[in-house]
């Protein structure tokens, strides 16, 4: 489904990490890490197709989901309006008009107490859950995650520890960055430990 | 992977967009009040004199429409820029120009036509002669979304810039030169009584063309914006 061979991405003539490869088939899960600065939201960004890769071959046969740091929730929208709007521009083609989709998705996710608060009043670990969201009305079958468990809580990692078990039942496949304090429990995956480009390194050595 | 349809897509785009301009209603007055104090300054800066104020009154009445317009155009993509929204749109796989269009139309609605519905009020201030007036009018709703159109493509090539605010209005004034001198010379030529139809003709291509032109300017300059 993914298939990347010596990739590598260069940012001012210098790698921001070393050229990576692997494959990724479906029902499989990639755990990307490394530590802070190496490059893992950089790598998933070029995965997904936000930038161009500088090195290397990038063979993606379906167009991924990418979910990053940045939530892309509205501060002046309630948590229901954000994930309706989201849902009727880039959900599956359905769910603009499944009834009833919506609050299910809301109470999936655990927000249905704050589900008509404004977008501003959310906790970071809300924000996260709203964001991610969109993973139960989406059908593409390449996730990118980026950092996907940091600000939730117990109950929201076990939660999407499911929602990614249950994706990956379903033939899809995942790529999942983490810095290393958490990882998906009880998952077969293979791991990709990423290293920064060698000027950056010696750069940062120095 | 599947999308909702074109059209469900622009709807909910157009309806969070009023819904989030709704919600931010007081940042929508202020270009508007800056329209009106503009336009109150000149009688005080160049003299009350009704002879001097009707000559000027359409320069000037399309200058502060201008300035109004550009000081609204830094906000139409950036708050999506940087919560990230815009990349999620554009990685949605709807069309990007789509995107723009929805944005361009909403800014008009809620920036362009107020200032139409101010201008006879405008007009009187200036003390603008009655026939000058429907002209006026009519050279601004002709010419007001040219604004939205011209000003998204600036809008879209600097919303990746931290204080983008001056570099769009370096960028975006000249282009809308020609519509000033048209708008301005048909109103002039309204109250001596001249024919004026072709100067607003010349304004109403310029906005077809700026229509059919523009969201597709703004959606590749979102996307080097993007990258």
């Amino acid at each position: 489904m993914l298939s990347v061979s010596e990739l590598s991405f260069e940012r001012y003539f210098e790698r921001v990490f070393e050229p990576v490869s692997f494959e990724l088939g479906a029902g499989s899960l990639l755990l990307v890490t490394g530590a802070n600065g190496c490059g893992k939201t950089t790598l998933l960004r070029v995965l997904a197709g936000l930038l161009e890769p500088s090195e290397g071959e990038l063979l993606c046969h379906t167009p991924p989901l990418y979910a990053g740091h940045n939530p892309a929730i509205k501060d002046d929208l309630s948590v229901e309006e954000n994930i309706r709007f989201m849902m009727h521009f880039m959900g599956r083609r359905d769910s603009a008009t499944e009834t009833g989709l919506c609050q299910r998705v809301i109470s999936k996710i655990g927000l249905a107490a704050v589900a008509q608060q404004q977008g501003r009043t959310l906790s970071a670990g809300q924000r996260k859950r709203c964001s991610l969201s969109r993973l139960l009305f989406c059908d593409e079958a390449l996730w990118l995650l980026d950092e996907p468990y940091s600000n939730l809580d117990q109950e929201g990692i076990v939660l999407l520890d499911d929602i990614v078990r249950e994706h990956l039942d379903a033939g899809g496949c995942c790529v999942m960055t983490t810095h290393g304090s958490l990882r998906p429990e009880g998952f077969e995956l293979q791991e990709c430990r990423l290293r920064s480009g060698r000027y950056q390194a010696a750069w940062q050595a120095a | 992977m599947s999308r909702p349809a074109l059209a469900t897509a622009f709807v909910a785009l157009l309806r969070r967009d009023f819904l989030l301009a709704y919600r931010r209603r007081t940042e929508l007055l202020q270009p508007l009040v800056f329209l009106l104090v503009v336009i109150t300054l000149f009688p005080l800066g160049v003299g009350p004199s009704p002879q001097l104020l009707a000559n000027i009154a359409p320069g000037v009445i399309w200058i502060a429409a201008l300035l109004a317009t550009v000081l609204s155009l830094d906000s139409l993509f950036r708050s999506d820029y940087e919560d990230g929204t815009l990349e999620q749109m554009a990685l949605s796989g709807q069309p990007l120009a789509l995107i723009a269009l929805a944005r361009i139309v909403v800014h008009w609605l809620v920036a362009g036509l107020p200032i139409v519905l101010l201008s006879p009020l405008l007009a009187l201030w200036m003390n603008l002669p009655d026939a000058g007036v429907p002209v006026l009018v009519k050279s601004l709703v002709i010419g007001t979304p040219v604004l939205s159109l011209i000003g998204a493509i600036g809008a879209a090539l600097t919303v990746s810039l931290k204080r983008g605010g001056q570099l769009l209005s370096l960028l975006v004034f000249p282009l809308y030169v020609p519509l000033l001198i048209l708008a301005t010379s048909a109103v002039s030529a309204a109250v001596a009584g001249l024919p004026y139809n072709g100067q607003l003709g010349l304004i109403l291509a310029g906005m077809i063309a700026a229509l059919t032109l523009a969201p597709f300017a703004t959606a590749a300059a979102l996307k080097l914006s993007l990258s």
